[in-house]
Protein backbone atom coordinates (compact mmCIF):
# COMPACT_ATOMS: atom_id res chain seq x y z
CA UNK A 1 0.00 0.00 0.00
CA UNK A 2 2.75 2.36 0.92
CA UNK A 3 4.21 3.30 -3.04
CA UNK A 4 7.85 3.13 -3.00
CA UNK A 5 8.00 6.33 -5.52
CA UNK A 6 7.17 8.54 -2.56
CA UNK A 7 8.43 7.10 0.61
CA UNK A 8 9.99 10.05 1.76
CA UNK A 9 6.80 11.79 2.80
CA UNK A 10 4.21 14.12 1.25
CA UNK A 11 4.63 16.83 3.12
CA UNK A 12 6.10 17.98 6.59
CA UNK A 13 6.03 21.21 8.36
CA UNK A 14 9.43 22.08 10.35
CA UNK A 15 10.16 24.29 12.90
CA UNK A 16 6.84 26.26 11.85
CA UNK A 17 5.29 29.36 13.20
CA UNK A 18 2.42 31.76 12.68
CA UNK A 19 1.73 34.86 14.01
CA UNK A 20 -1.12 36.63 13.92
CA UNK A 21 -1.90 40.29 14.48
CA UNK A 22 -3.10 39.28 18.38
CA UNK A 23 0.36 37.00 18.70
CA UNK A 24 1.89 33.36 17.93
CA UNK A 25 -0.99 31.18 16.69
CA UNK A 26 1.20 28.55 16.21
CA UNK A 27 4.62 26.94 16.71
CA UNK A 28 7.16 25.63 16.36
CA UNK A 29 5.46 22.48 15.53
CA UNK A 30 7.12 19.81 13.41
CA UNK A 31 4.97 17.26 11.74
CA UNK A 32 5.96 14.76 8.71
CA UNK A 33 3.36 12.43 6.78
CA UNK A 34 4.59 10.10 5.05
CA UNK A 35 2.66 8.51 2.04
CA UNK A 36 -0.83 6.95 2.91
CA UNK A 37 -1.03 7.29 6.18
CA UNK A 38 -3.90 8.21 8.29
CA UNK A 39 -2.95 11.50 11.08
CA UNK A 40 -5.59 12.95 13.09
CA UNK A 41 -4.61 16.67 14.54
CA UNK A 42 -6.56 16.64 18.08
CA UNK A 43 -7.36 19.56 20.40
CA UNK A 44 -9.42 22.24 22.02
CA UNK A 45 -10.29 24.72 20.17
CA UNK A 46 -7.33 27.69 19.64
CA UNK A 47 -5.03 24.91 19.58
CA UNK A 48 -3.92 25.49 15.97
CA UNK A 49 -4.79 22.46 14.44
CA UNK A 50 -6.45 24.23 11.45
CA UNK A 51 -4.01 26.36 10.89
CA UNK A 52 -1.26 23.80 10.42
CA UNK A 53 -4.16 22.30 8.00
CA UNK A 54 -3.90 25.68 6.14
CA UNK A 55 -0.49 25.73 6.35
CA UNK A 56 -0.14 21.51 4.75
CA UNK A 57 -2.80 23.02 2.16
CA UNK A 58 -0.61 25.69 0.68
CA UNK A 59 -3.46 27.92 1.81
CA UNK A 60 -1.65 30.07 4.35
CA UNK A 61 2.43 30.42 4.51
CA UNK A 62 3.94 30.18 8.08
CA UNK A 63 5.59 33.54 9.29
CA UNK A 64 8.68 31.04 10.07
CA UNK A 65 10.18 27.92 9.07
CA UNK A 66 9.58 25.60 6.42
CA UNK A 67 7.09 23.95 5.04
CA UNK A 68 7.74 21.02 2.05
CA UNK A 69 4.74 19.50 -0.03
CA UNK A 70 5.71 17.03 -2.32
CA UNK A 71 2.53 16.65 -3.15
CA UNK A 72 1.76 19.65 -6.20
CA UNK A 73 -1.02 22.03 -6.94
CA UNK A 74 -3.83 19.66 -7.99
CA UNK A 75 -2.65 17.14 -6.17
CA UNK A 76 -3.61 18.24 -2.76
CA UNK A 77 -7.35 18.18 -1.94
CA UNK A 78 -9.62 19.53 0.98
CA UNK A 79 -12.86 19.25 2.91
CA UNK A 80 -14.16 21.70 5.11
CA UNK A 81 -16.67 21.59 8.06
CA UNK A 82 -19.56 22.79 5.68
CA UNK A 83 -19.52 20.60 1.90
CA UNK A 84 -18.63 24.27 0.53
CA UNK A 85 -20.59 23.35 -2.80
CA UNK A 86 -21.46 25.55 -5.35
CA UNK A 87 -25.43 25.82 -5.26
CA UNK A 88 -25.99 26.72 -8.60
CA UNK A 89 -24.22 23.75 -9.51
CA UNK A 90 -25.27 20.06 -9.72
CA UNK A 91 -23.72 17.33 -7.52
CA UNK A 92 -21.96 16.11 -10.63
CA UNK A 93 -20.67 19.77 -11.66
CA UNK A 94 -19.52 20.70 -8.49
CA UNK A 95 -17.41 17.38 -8.42
CA UNK A 96 -16.04 17.79 -11.89
CA UNK A 97 -15.03 21.44 -11.19
CA UNK A 98 -11.86 20.65 -9.79
CA UNK A 99 -10.79 18.89 -13.13
CA UNK A 100 -12.40 21.18 -15.48
CA UNK A 101 -10.33 24.55 -13.47
CA UNK A 102 -7.53 21.98 -14.78
CA UNK A 103 -8.34 22.28 -18.11
CA UNK A 104 -9.86 18.65 -18.67
CA UNK A 105 -12.17 18.43 -21.02
CA UNK A 106 -15.70 18.90 -19.80
CA UNK A 107 -16.86 15.03 -20.77
CA UNK A 108 -13.68 13.32 -18.96
CA UNK A 109 -14.31 15.64 -16.44
CA UNK A 110 -18.32 14.78 -16.09
CA UNK A 111 -17.67 11.27 -16.49
CA UNK A 112 -14.50 11.32 -13.56
CA UNK A 113 -17.43 13.21 -11.37
CA UNK A 114 -19.92 10.39 -11.77
CA UNK A 115 -17.66 7.43 -11.23
CA UNK A 116 -16.48 9.36 -7.61
CA UNK A 117 -19.91 10.30 -7.06
CA UNK A 118 -21.07 6.79 -7.40
CA UNK A 119 -18.03 5.61 -5.29
CA UNK A 120 -19.60 7.36 -2.47
CA UNK A 121 -23.26 6.01 -2.99
CA UNK A 122 -24.50 9.25 -4.35
CA UNK A 123 -25.24 7.57 -8.07
CA UNK A 124 -29.12 7.81 -7.59
CA UNK A 125 -28.42 11.95 -6.78
CA UNK A 126 -26.01 13.27 -9.51
CA UNK A 127 -27.65 15.82 -11.48
CA UNK A 128 -29.26 17.43 -7.42
CA UNK A 129 -28.57 20.33 -6.44
CA UNK A 130 -27.00 20.76 -3.18
CA UNK A 131 -30.37 22.22 -1.27
CA UNK A 132 -31.75 19.16 -2.52
CA UNK A 133 -29.09 17.19 -0.48
CA UNK A 134 -29.18 16.33 3.24
CA UNK A 135 -26.33 17.65 5.19
CA UNK A 136 -24.79 13.92 4.86
CA UNK A 137 -25.24 13.54 1.24
CA UNK A 138 -23.85 16.95 0.52
CA UNK A 139 -20.64 15.98 2.78
CA UNK A 140 -19.74 12.61 0.57
CA UNK A 141 -20.36 14.97 -2.49
CA UNK A 142 -18.10 17.33 -0.83
CA UNK A 143 -15.27 13.96 -0.34
CA UNK A 144 -15.97 13.26 -4.02
CA UNK A 145 -15.15 16.29 -4.78
CA UNK A 146 -11.50 16.08 -2.84
CA UNK A 147 -11.16 12.75 -4.40
CA UNK A 148 -12.14 12.85 -8.21
CA UNK A 149 -8.07 14.60 -8.49
CA UNK A 150 -6.58 11.40 -7.19
CA UNK A 151 -5.31 13.47 -4.66
CA UNK A 152 -2.06 12.43 -3.02
CA UNK A 153 -2.62 14.17 0.70
CA UNK A 154 -5.74 14.65 1.53
CA UNK A 155 -6.85 17.04 4.33
CA UNK A 156 -10.17 17.32 6.33
CA UNK A 157 -11.50 19.98 8.48
CA UNK A 158 -13.80 18.50 11.19
CA UNK A 159 -15.08 17.32 8.15
CA UNK A 160 -18.61 15.68 10.25
CA UNK A 161 -18.77 18.24 12.82
CA UNK A 162 -21.96 19.35 11.38
CA UNK A 163 -23.34 15.76 11.05
CA UNK A 164 -25.45 13.47 13.67
CA UNK A 165 -23.63 10.36 15.12
CA UNK A 166 -24.87 7.39 12.70
CA UNK A 167 -24.09 9.70 9.81
CA UNK A 168 -20.74 10.31 11.28
CA UNK A 169 -19.58 7.04 11.85
CA UNK A 170 -20.93 5.94 8.19
CA UNK A 171 -18.89 8.25 6.56
CA UNK A 172 -15.74 7.53 8.81
CA UNK A 173 -15.60 4.32 7.05
CA UNK A 174 -16.29 5.42 4.21
CA UNK A 175 -13.66 7.49 4.32
CA UNK A 176 -11.07 4.93 5.22
CA UNK A 177 -12.52 2.64 2.67
CA UNK A 178 -11.49 5.31 0.32
CA UNK A 179 -8.54 5.95 1.93
CA UNK A 180 -7.49 2.74 1.45
CA UNK A 181 -8.45 2.44 -2.24
CA UNK A 182 -7.03 5.52 -3.07
CA UNK A 183 -3.89 5.56 -0.96
CA UNK A 184 -3.50 9.80 0.10
CA UNK A 185 -1.70 10.57 3.03
CA UNK A 186 -5.09 12.15 5.34
CA UNK A 187 -5.27 14.79 7.72
CA UNK A 188 -7.97 14.98 9.46
CA UNK A 189 -8.39 18.04 12.44
CA UNK A 190 -11.41 16.64 15.04
CA UNK A 191 -12.42 17.50 18.55
CA UNK A 192 -13.45 14.09 18.95
CA UNK A 193 -11.14 11.59 20.58
CA UNK A 194 -13.17 8.24 19.60
CA UNK A 195 -13.31 9.45 16.29
CA UNK A 196 -9.64 10.57 15.93
CA UNK A 197 -8.36 6.91 17.33
CA UNK A 198 -11.42 5.42 14.91
CA UNK A 199 -9.83 7.10 12.17
CA UNK A 200 -6.04 7.62 12.30
CA UNK A 201 -3.21 5.55 12.59
CA UNK A 202 -1.26 8.11 14.51
CA UNK A 203 -2.93 10.45 16.89
CA UNK A 204 -1.23 14.15 17.32
CA UNK A 205 -2.27 16.14 20.13
CA UNK A 206 -1.89 19.60 20.53
CA UNK A 207 -2.96 22.19 22.82
CA UNK A 208 -3.42 25.99 22.74
CA UNK A 209 -1.37 28.86 24.11
CA UNK A 210 0.23 29.19 21.40
CA UNK A 211 -0.71 26.25 19.76
CA UNK A 212 2.16 23.43 19.54
CA UNK A 213 2.01 19.72 19.33
CA UNK A 214 2.03 18.04 23.09
CA UNK A 215 2.53 14.80 21.70
CA UNK A 216 1.45 11.65 19.80
CA UNK A 217 -0.24 8.14 19.70
CA UNK A 218 0.24 5.64 17.70
CA UNK A 219 -3.02 3.45 16.90
CA UNK A 220 -2.72 -0.13 15.93
CA UNK A 221 -4.76 -2.10 13.99
CA UNK A 222 -5.85 -2.83 10.19
CA UNK A 223 -6.42 0.55 8.04
CA UNK A 224 -10.37 -0.30 7.66
CA UNK A 225 -11.50 -1.07 10.72
CA UNK A 226 -13.63 -4.36 11.28
CA UNK A 227 -16.94 -4.15 12.91
CA UNK A 228 -16.79 -3.81 16.58
CA UNK A 229 -13.68 -1.89 16.79
CA UNK A 230 -14.81 0.10 18.79
CA UNK A 231 -15.57 -2.45 21.55
CA UNK A 232 -12.11 -3.89 21.54
CA UNK A 233 -9.60 -2.98 24.30
CA UNK A 234 -7.10 -1.79 22.07
CA UNK A 235 -9.48 0.89 20.90
CA UNK A 236 -10.54 1.82 24.57
CA UNK A 237 -7.07 1.64 25.90
CA UNK A 238 -5.48 3.86 23.13
CA UNK A 239 -8.33 6.67 23.21
CA UNK A 240 -7.82 6.63 27.27
CA UNK A 241 -4.24 7.30 26.52
CA UNK A 242 -5.44 10.15 24.13
CA UNK A 243 -7.68 11.42 26.37
CA UNK A 244 -4.93 11.25 29.17
CA UNK A 245 -2.61 13.38 27.06
CA UNK A 246 -4.98 15.85 26.06
CA UNK A 247 -5.82 16.49 29.52
CA UNK A 248 -2.45 16.73 30.88
CA UNK A 249 -1.10 18.85 28.60
CA UNK A 250 -4.22 21.15 28.79
CA UNK A 251 -3.60 21.34 32.11
CA UNK A 252 0.10 22.08 31.98
CA UNK A 253 -0.88 25.21 28.78
CA UNK A 254 -3.58 26.57 31.47
CA UNK B 1 -57.42 32.88 3.37
CA UNK B 2 -57.73 34.87 6.35
CA UNK B 3 -54.56 36.41 5.02
CA UNK B 4 -56.73 37.82 1.93
CA UNK B 5 -60.26 38.56 3.82
CA UNK B 6 -58.70 40.58 6.40
CA UNK B 7 -57.33 43.70 4.31
CA UNK B 8 -60.08 43.58 1.87
CA UNK B 9 -62.83 43.81 4.49
CA UNK B 10 -60.64 46.61 6.59
CA UNK B 11 -60.41 48.71 2.68
CA UNK B 12 -64.30 47.69 2.33
CA UNK B 13 -64.93 49.05 6.21
CA UNK B 14 -62.71 51.99 4.73
CA UNK B 15 -64.21 52.70 1.67
CA UNK B 16 -68.24 52.60 3.09
CA UNK B 17 -66.80 54.93 5.60
CA UNK B 18 -65.85 57.51 3.74
CA UNK B 19 -68.52 57.46 1.31
CA UNK B 20 -71.29 57.60 3.96
CA UNK B 21 -68.92 60.62 5.41
CA UNK B 22 -69.04 62.29 2.33
CA UNK B 23 -72.61 62.13 1.63
CA UNK B 24 -73.70 62.55 4.98
CA UNK B 25 -71.57 66.07 5.82
CA UNK B 26 -72.25 67.42 2.11
CA UNK B 27 -68.29 67.59 1.53
CA UNK B 28 -67.51 69.65 -1.85
CA UNK B 29 -66.59 67.28 -4.44
CA UNK B 30 -63.46 69.05 -5.45
CA UNK B 31 -62.07 69.14 -2.09
CA UNK B 32 -62.56 65.24 -1.25
CA UNK B 33 -64.87 62.76 -3.43
CA UNK B 34 -66.77 60.57 -2.65
CA UNK B 35 -65.52 56.63 -3.85
CA UNK B 36 -68.74 55.97 -5.75
CA UNK B 37 -67.51 59.30 -7.88
CA UNK B 38 -64.17 57.79 -7.83
CA UNK B 39 -65.35 54.99 -9.64
CA UNK B 40 -67.20 56.50 -12.01
CA UNK B 41 -64.44 58.75 -12.88
CA UNK B 42 -62.71 55.79 -13.30
CA UNK B 43 -64.99 53.76 -15.11
CA UNK B 44 -65.52 57.31 -17.54
CA UNK B 45 -61.74 57.54 -17.77
CA UNK B 46 -59.98 53.95 -17.94
CA UNK B 47 -59.25 53.58 -21.38
CA UNK B 48 -57.12 57.23 -21.51
CA UNK B 49 -55.44 55.70 -17.78
CA UNK B 50 -54.85 52.40 -19.26
CA UNK B 51 -52.72 53.76 -21.93
CA UNK B 52 -50.87 56.35 -19.70
CA UNK B 53 -49.96 53.43 -17.22
CA UNK B 54 -48.71 51.70 -20.50
CA UNK B 55 -46.66 55.28 -21.16
CA UNK B 56 -45.18 54.98 -17.12
CA UNK B 57 -44.52 51.45 -17.28
CA UNK B 58 -42.75 51.65 -20.33
CA UNK B 59 -40.97 54.61 -19.80
CA UNK B 60 -39.83 52.89 -16.31
CA UNK B 61 -39.48 49.24 -17.95
CA UNK B 62 -36.82 50.99 -20.45
CA UNK B 63 -35.36 53.17 -17.61
CA UNK B 64 -34.64 49.84 -15.96
CA UNK B 65 -33.09 47.91 -18.63
CA UNK B 66 -30.59 51.05 -19.27
CA UNK B 67 -29.98 51.24 -15.44
CA UNK B 68 -29.33 47.40 -15.52
CA UNK B 69 -26.59 47.54 -18.55
CA UNK B 70 -25.11 50.30 -17.20
CA UNK B 71 -24.90 49.13 -13.26
CA UNK B 72 -24.03 46.02 -14.06
CA UNK B 73 -20.98 46.92 -16.44
CA UNK B 74 -19.76 49.43 -13.19
CA UNK B 75 -20.15 47.15 -11.00
CA UNK B 76 -18.06 44.52 -12.91
CA UNK B 77 -15.17 47.37 -13.32
CA UNK B 78 -15.04 48.01 -10.05
CA UNK B 79 -15.34 44.82 -8.58
CA UNK B 80 -12.06 43.73 -10.36
CA UNK B 81 -10.10 46.99 -9.12
CA UNK B 82 -10.32 48.03 -5.86
CA UNK B 83 -8.60 51.72 -6.90
CA UNK B 84 -11.54 51.52 -9.09
CA UNK B 85 -13.93 51.21 -6.59
CA UNK B 86 -12.13 53.40 -3.54
CA UNK B 87 -12.45 56.07 -6.73
CA UNK B 88 -16.22 55.77 -7.63
CA UNK B 89 -17.78 54.81 -4.42
CA UNK B 90 -17.27 58.73 -3.11
CA UNK B 91 -19.27 59.52 -6.49
CA UNK B 92 -21.93 57.18 -6.13
CA UNK B 93 -22.82 57.71 -2.55
CA UNK B 94 -23.08 61.64 -3.77
CA UNK B 95 -25.38 61.20 -6.23
CA UNK B 96 -27.49 58.44 -4.66
CA UNK B 97 -28.24 61.35 -1.56
CA UNK B 98 -28.93 63.92 -4.27
CA UNK B 99 -32.74 64.19 -4.60
CA UNK B 100 -34.30 63.42 -8.01
CA UNK B 101 -36.71 66.60 -8.46
CA UNK B 102 -33.11 68.64 -8.02
CA UNK B 103 -31.59 67.19 -10.83
CA UNK B 104 -34.81 66.69 -13.02
CA UNK B 105 -33.92 70.11 -14.45
CA UNK B 106 -30.74 69.35 -15.49
CA UNK B 107 -31.37 66.38 -17.84
CA UNK B 108 -34.77 67.70 -18.73
CA UNK B 109 -31.97 70.60 -20.17
CA UNK B 110 -29.49 67.76 -21.61
CA UNK B 111 -31.81 65.63 -22.79
CA UNK B 112 -33.30 68.23 -25.25
CA UNK B 113 -36.54 70.47 -24.50
CA UNK B 114 -38.43 68.80 -27.17
CA UNK B 115 -37.70 65.65 -26.11
CA UNK B 116 -39.59 65.14 -22.01
CA UNK B 117 -39.91 61.47 -22.82
CA UNK B 118 -35.70 61.31 -22.66
CA UNK B 119 -35.78 63.33 -20.02
CA UNK B 120 -38.16 61.20 -17.98
CA UNK B 121 -36.50 57.47 -18.90
CA UNK B 122 -33.44 59.23 -18.25
CA UNK B 123 -34.19 60.29 -14.68
CA UNK B 124 -36.68 56.89 -14.03
CA UNK B 125 -33.20 55.28 -15.01
CA UNK B 126 -30.66 57.37 -12.80
CA UNK B 127 -33.28 56.17 -9.62
CA UNK B 128 -32.50 52.58 -10.82
CA UNK B 129 -29.44 52.48 -11.33
CA UNK B 130 -28.46 52.19 -7.35
CA UNK B 131 -29.97 49.15 -6.29
CA UNK B 132 -28.76 47.18 -8.98
CA UNK B 133 -25.48 48.77 -9.00
CA UNK B 134 -24.82 48.27 -4.72
CA UNK B 135 -26.63 44.69 -5.46
CA UNK B 136 -24.14 43.53 -8.42
CA UNK B 137 -21.13 44.96 -5.92
CA UNK B 138 -22.16 42.99 -3.06
CA UNK B 139 -23.17 40.23 -4.69
CA UNK B 140 -19.92 40.05 -6.69
CA UNK B 141 -18.20 40.21 -3.40
CA UNK B 142 -19.90 37.76 -1.56
CA UNK B 143 -18.56 34.52 -2.21
CA UNK B 144 -18.34 31.74 -0.05
CA UNK B 145 -14.79 32.47 1.55
CA UNK B 146 -13.92 28.17 1.87
CA UNK B 147 -15.30 28.16 -1.53
CA UNK B 148 -13.10 30.89 -3.07
CA UNK B 149 -9.95 29.04 -1.33
CA UNK B 150 -10.88 25.73 -3.06
CA UNK B 151 -10.45 27.91 -6.41
CA UNK B 152 -6.96 29.00 -4.89
CA UNK B 153 -6.23 25.43 -3.98
CA UNK B 154 -7.16 24.03 -7.57
CA UNK B 155 -4.88 27.06 -9.23
CA UNK B 156 -7.93 28.54 -11.03
CA UNK B 157 -7.05 31.61 -13.07
CA UNK B 158 -8.55 34.93 -12.75
CA UNK B 159 -11.08 34.64 -15.52
CA UNK B 160 -12.07 31.61 -14.28
CA UNK B 161 -12.43 32.60 -10.84
CA UNK B 162 -14.61 35.27 -12.26
CA UNK B 163 -16.69 33.46 -14.64
CA UNK B 164 -16.89 30.03 -12.57
CA UNK B 165 -17.31 31.44 -8.87
CA UNK B 166 -18.29 35.17 -8.83
CA UNK B 167 -20.27 36.31 -11.19
CA UNK B 168 -22.86 32.86 -10.10
CA UNK B 169 -22.36 33.92 -6.51
CA UNK B 170 -23.60 37.36 -7.11
CA UNK B 171 -26.92 35.84 -8.97
CA UNK B 172 -29.28 36.45 -5.93
CA UNK B 173 -28.25 39.88 -4.64
CA UNK B 174 -28.57 40.96 -8.24
CA UNK B 175 -31.73 39.90 -8.50
CA UNK B 176 -32.54 41.93 -5.31
CA UNK B 177 -31.30 44.71 -6.63
CA UNK B 178 -33.48 44.70 -9.84
CA UNK B 179 -37.18 44.07 -7.67
CA UNK B 180 -35.91 46.73 -5.78
CA UNK B 181 -34.72 48.67 -8.85
CA UNK B 182 -38.20 47.95 -10.58
CA UNK B 183 -40.15 49.76 -8.17
CA UNK B 184 -37.99 52.75 -7.96
CA UNK B 185 -38.06 53.35 -11.92
CA UNK B 186 -41.59 53.86 -11.74
CA UNK B 187 -41.42 56.28 -8.56
CA UNK B 188 -38.67 57.99 -10.67
CA UNK B 189 -40.89 58.37 -13.80
CA UNK B 190 -44.02 59.58 -11.93
CA UNK B 191 -41.52 62.08 -10.34
CA UNK B 192 -39.69 63.23 -13.47
CA UNK B 193 -43.02 63.52 -15.47
CA UNK B 194 -43.82 65.92 -13.02
CA UNK B 195 -40.72 68.20 -13.27
CA UNK B 196 -40.66 67.42 -17.01
CA UNK B 197 -44.05 68.55 -16.85
CA UNK B 198 -46.22 69.49 -20.03
CA UNK B 199 -45.51 68.82 -23.70
CA UNK B 200 -45.24 65.10 -24.78
CA UNK B 201 -45.69 63.75 -21.57
CA UNK B 202 -48.31 61.02 -21.64
CA UNK B 203 -47.95 58.87 -18.32
CA UNK B 204 -50.33 58.92 -15.16
CA UNK B 205 -48.14 61.57 -13.89
CA UNK B 206 -49.72 63.73 -16.54
CA UNK B 207 -53.34 62.66 -15.88
CA UNK B 208 -52.66 63.89 -12.21
CA UNK B 209 -51.70 66.96 -13.67
CA UNK B 210 -54.19 67.77 -15.71
CA UNK B 211 -57.12 66.65 -13.41
CA UNK B 212 -55.46 68.80 -10.97
CA UNK B 213 -55.26 71.69 -12.91
CA UNK B 214 -59.07 71.13 -13.94
CA UNK B 215 -59.78 70.51 -10.02
CA UNK B 216 -61.19 67.45 -11.45
CA UNK B 217 -60.32 65.65 -8.07
CA UNK B 218 -62.01 62.43 -8.77
CA UNK B 219 -59.72 61.87 -11.61
CA UNK B 220 -56.91 62.39 -9.62
CA UNK B 221 -57.91 60.10 -7.61
CA UNK B 222 -58.55 57.74 -10.43
CA UNK B 223 -55.22 58.31 -11.78
CA UNK B 224 -53.79 57.53 -8.18
CA UNK B 225 -55.51 54.11 -8.34
CA UNK B 226 -54.24 52.90 -11.48
CA UNK B 227 -51.06 54.16 -10.36
CA UNK B 228 -51.45 51.62 -7.55
CA UNK B 229 -52.68 49.03 -8.79
CA UNK B 230 -49.39 49.54 -11.35
CA UNK B 231 -47.19 49.68 -8.11
CA UNK B 232 -48.83 46.73 -6.79
CA UNK B 233 -48.96 44.50 -10.05
CA UNK B 234 -45.28 45.21 -11.38
CA UNK B 235 -43.85 44.65 -7.54
CA UNK B 236 -45.90 41.23 -7.47
CA UNK B 237 -44.34 40.75 -10.68
CA UNK B 238 -40.64 41.17 -10.10
CA UNK B 239 -41.63 39.39 -6.73
CA UNK B 240 -42.57 36.05 -8.71
CA UNK B 241 -39.68 37.14 -11.40
CA UNK B 242 -36.89 36.66 -8.43
CA UNK B 243 -38.24 33.50 -6.75
CA UNK B 244 -38.56 31.71 -10.29
CA UNK B 245 -35.27 32.46 -10.99
CA UNK B 246 -33.50 32.15 -7.59
CA UNK B 247 -35.13 28.46 -7.54
CA UNK B 248 -33.45 28.06 -10.73
CA UNK B 249 -30.53 29.02 -9.72
CA UNK B 250 -30.54 26.93 -6.43
CA UNK B 251 -32.57 24.17 -8.19
CA UNK B 252 -35.55 23.87 -6.26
Amino acid sequence: MTDPKHNKGVASLSGVEVDYARGRALGPVDLMLASGEIVALVGPSGCGKSTALRLLAGLEAPTRGTVTRAAGKGETSVVFQSPTLAPWLSARDNVALPLELADIAKTEALAAADQALRKVGLGQALAARPAQLSGGMAMRASLARALVTRPRLLLLDEPFAALDEITRRALADDVLALAAELSPAVVFVTHNVEEAVYMAQRVVVMTPGPGHIAGEIVIDGPLVRPPGFRATEAFRASAEAVSTLLARATEAAA
Amino acid sequence: MKRFLAPLILVAVLLGGWEIACRALAVPPYLLPAPSAIGAAFAESWPLLLSSAWATLSTALIALVIASLVACALALAVSLSSLLEDAVRPIAVTLQVTPLVAIAPLVTIWAGIEHPGRAVTGLAAVVAFFPIFSGALTGLKAVDPDLSRLFDLYGATPLQRLIRLRLPSAVPALLEGHKVAAGLAVIGAVVAEFVAGSGGAQGLAWRILEAYNRLQTAKVFAALVALAILGVGLNAAMELLERRLLNTWRGR
